[in-house]
């Protein structure tokens, strides 16, 4: 069985988000760019099924130009086996599906991030699995394989489910995947540069949407402390300015 | 000139830093209160690669560079200096002495473990009586017929109860003074050596100190490294590059320190403001950043010429002078900037502040490295 990995170059959670072009760009100079949370776990359990003969190999494959390579390497230094880059700027969540079918379309299972920390767009993963006509699962939590059988875990309201789920496969996933992103071992960093990272030409494709604007979300305001004898005025204060009554 | 880090040197930095502020973070206070040693961390630290780093991959080693190293041993620091000096001995004196000067065979059977961490080592130089003076060697090793017999005292040995290795200097010819030292590969459970107590120490508590007694312990003669008499030249080479490891412990000392500050500032309020914004504090922290960078700067240059095959005696003697001194510097005003909170053990700095102190002290005094410096200068 092959696996493989989406994985999403996104900028460091703690980045200042700043906009150029009036506002419509995301201003990416000085950025430090790492793989999305979730594609990482997602990642980590791939690796570790794979160590404990589960399943052939891991691949990983994303959309971008060639300044996300630092970003597939390090997923090779954590235990990939090699890597996919379709070359193109990855413009909305349908274009980045339809360039990863041609790579995706040779996997048993696809593990797709449920969302990626820049703009949490959550399509990606659904999309291909609907281009290519994949069965596909939701806020998947956990994945076993056992005597060839995919067991999937699901939180859903008030508990979790298990079902089983005939490959090929999109697998949507979420925290819980794995415990904790797989650090890369010395060896691994070593061995990086040493496997494939094929680079892919971008298929005709075009981008459905367009960024109009961004906003920064308004600074915090400071904290009014009501006195406790006066209930009208917190009930007049979350009525008119918090507009949640 | 080129500042830049390669792409490898970035992920190892962000190993480091993941492996600290993920999983040494958890239990550091813990450890340094109780005195426990980092079994668990070390145990990890060598799945990842870090007990052996510099060490070929021949020899079972991760065969990555000082540089890479340095960013290392600084993210450790910045956590925890007690697991790092645990790293720094067993890659910078032991495996780097070992891969320098052992024989094939020595490398084979010893190197190997060491650079895996299947085996953690110790250096053995400092005596009650021989600390900085190492020339001073109290510790015999009188040759026998096929094997040498050691007898003495070696003084505040880290790793002493956790290593399986030591790496032993000791006078072999004393009328030849520091050209009859030799030094030794000795295994740990070798008859006739003794711990002292478990040194109470003001910080790096959580590693393990002791002194260590020898009294007839056999070591086979091919256990010897390098030629008779060579021991005095090892063991000044292995601190050689010895200082770099604690220069960049130092370092990750007072950028840990510096962080934890800029941290702090900027949500301490006093006189209805964030404290970084009264020109008192912020100007400690340019201060303290200043001094980073220097730091910084200094124990990659030492490390870069290493790595290129260049002389670094005087650079990493300016490295670990340097970035010792800052050490106690910076993280004295950590505690400063956090006021009384920087007075109790939650906030981490004071550790970092009782930490940094041992810096000025072991592998070569900051007295010590002027006098490296200073006779280097004076002989160009």
């Amino acid at each position: 069985m092959k696996v493989l990995v989406l994985i999403s170059n996104v900028p460091d959670t703690t980045t200042k988000i700043r906009f150029t072009e009036d506002n419509t760009a995301f201003d990416s100079s000085g950025v430090q760019w790492i793989i999305n949370p979730w594609d990482e776990l997602a990642l980590t359990r791939a690796v570790e099924l794979k160590e404990a003969g589960a399943i052939e190999k891991v691949s990983v494959a994303n959309v971008g130009g060639k300044i996300t390579e630092p970003t597939l390497r390090k997923a090779l230094a954590i235990g990939a086996d090699d890597a996919f880059r379709v070359d193109a700027e990855p413009l909305d969540a349908f274009f980045v599906a339809g360039q990863l079918t041609e790579v995706a379309k040779d996997y048993d299972i696809v593990l797709a991030g449920i969302e990626a920390s820049d703009y949490n767009g959550s399509a990606v993963g659904g999309m291909l699995a609907e281009l290519l006509d994949f069965n596909s699962v939701s806020a998947v939590s956990g994945l076993n394989i056992e005597g060839g059988e995919l067991v999937i875990n699901r939180e859903i309201d008030g508990g979790s489910q298990v079902l089983s789920c005939a490959a090929p496969v999109v697998l949507i996933v979420q925290k819980g995947i794995a415990k904790e992103p797989r650090i890369p071992a010395m060896r691994g960093i070593m061995m990086a540069r040493k496997k494939p990272l094929n680079v892919i030409p971008a298929m005709d494709g075009s981008n459905k949407i367009k960024f109009v604007n961004y906003e920064m979300p308004p600074p915090k305001a400071a904290c009014k402390l009501v006195d406790e004898d006066n209930a009208k005025e917190l009930i007049a204060m979350l009525h008119e300015e918090a507009k949640v009554l | 000139m080129n500042f830049e880090l390669t792409e490898e040197q970035i992920m190892i930095q962000q190993a480091a830093r993941d492996y600290a502020q993920r999983e040494l973070i958890q239990d550091v206070l813990e450890r340094d209160e109780k005195c426990i040693f980092p079994e668990r961390h070390v145990k990890n630290l060598s799945e990842l690669g870090f007990m052996g780093m510099m060490v070929d991959p021949e020899y079972d080693g991760a065969g990555m560079d000082t540089v890479s190293y340095v960013l290392a041993m600084e993210e450790l620091s910045k956590v925890d200096a007690s697991t790092s000096v645990i790293v720094s001995v067993n890659n910078s004196l032991v495996c780097y002495g070992l891969q320098k000067f052992g024989s094939e065979e020595q490398k084979q059977k010893y190197l190997k473990p060491l650079a895996r961490g299947d085996y953690l080592g110790a250096f053995l130089l400092s005596e009650p009586e021989a600390g900085s003076d190492a020339t001073s060697q109290r510790t015999t090793a009188e040759e026998m017929d096929d094997h040498y017999l050691l007898n003495g005292t070696k003084n505040w040995i880290t790793n002493a109860a956790s290593a399986q290795i030591y790496l032993v200097v000791a006078q072999t010819h004393p009328e030849k003074k520091h050209r009859g030292i030799n030094a030794f590969i000795v295994e740990r459970d070798s008859p006739g050596i003794s711990l002292g107590p478990h040194e109470d120490k003001m910080g790096m508590r959580s590693s393990d100190t002791h002194s260590v007694m020898f009294t007839d312990v056999k070591v086979p003669k091919e256990n010897r490294i390098g030629e008779d008499g060579f021991g005095f030249k090892f063991a000044m080479q292995a601190l050689e590059a010895g200082r770099i490891g604690i220069a960049a412990q130092a370092l990750g000392l007072a950028s840990g320190a510096l962080e934890r500050s800029v941290a702090y500032a900027k949500e301490r309020k006093a006189f209805g403001t964030e404290i970084v914004n009264h020109q008192a504090i912020a100007f400690k922290l340019a201060d303290m950043d200043l001094k980073v960078e220097n730091a910084r700067n200094l124990c990659l240059k030492a490390a870069w010429l290493k790595d290129n095959g260049k002389s670094f005696r005087k650079e990493s003697a300016y490295a670990k002078l340097y970035c010792a001194d800052i050490a106690m510097e910076v993280t004295t005003e950590a505690v400063q900037i956090h006021g009384g909170y920087g007075y109790v053990k939650e906030y981490h700095v004071e550790r970092l502040m009782r930490e940094a102190k041992l810096t000025q002290i072991y592998e070569g005094t900051s007295e010590i490295q002027k006098i490296v410096i200073s006779r280097k200068l004076l002989e160009d």
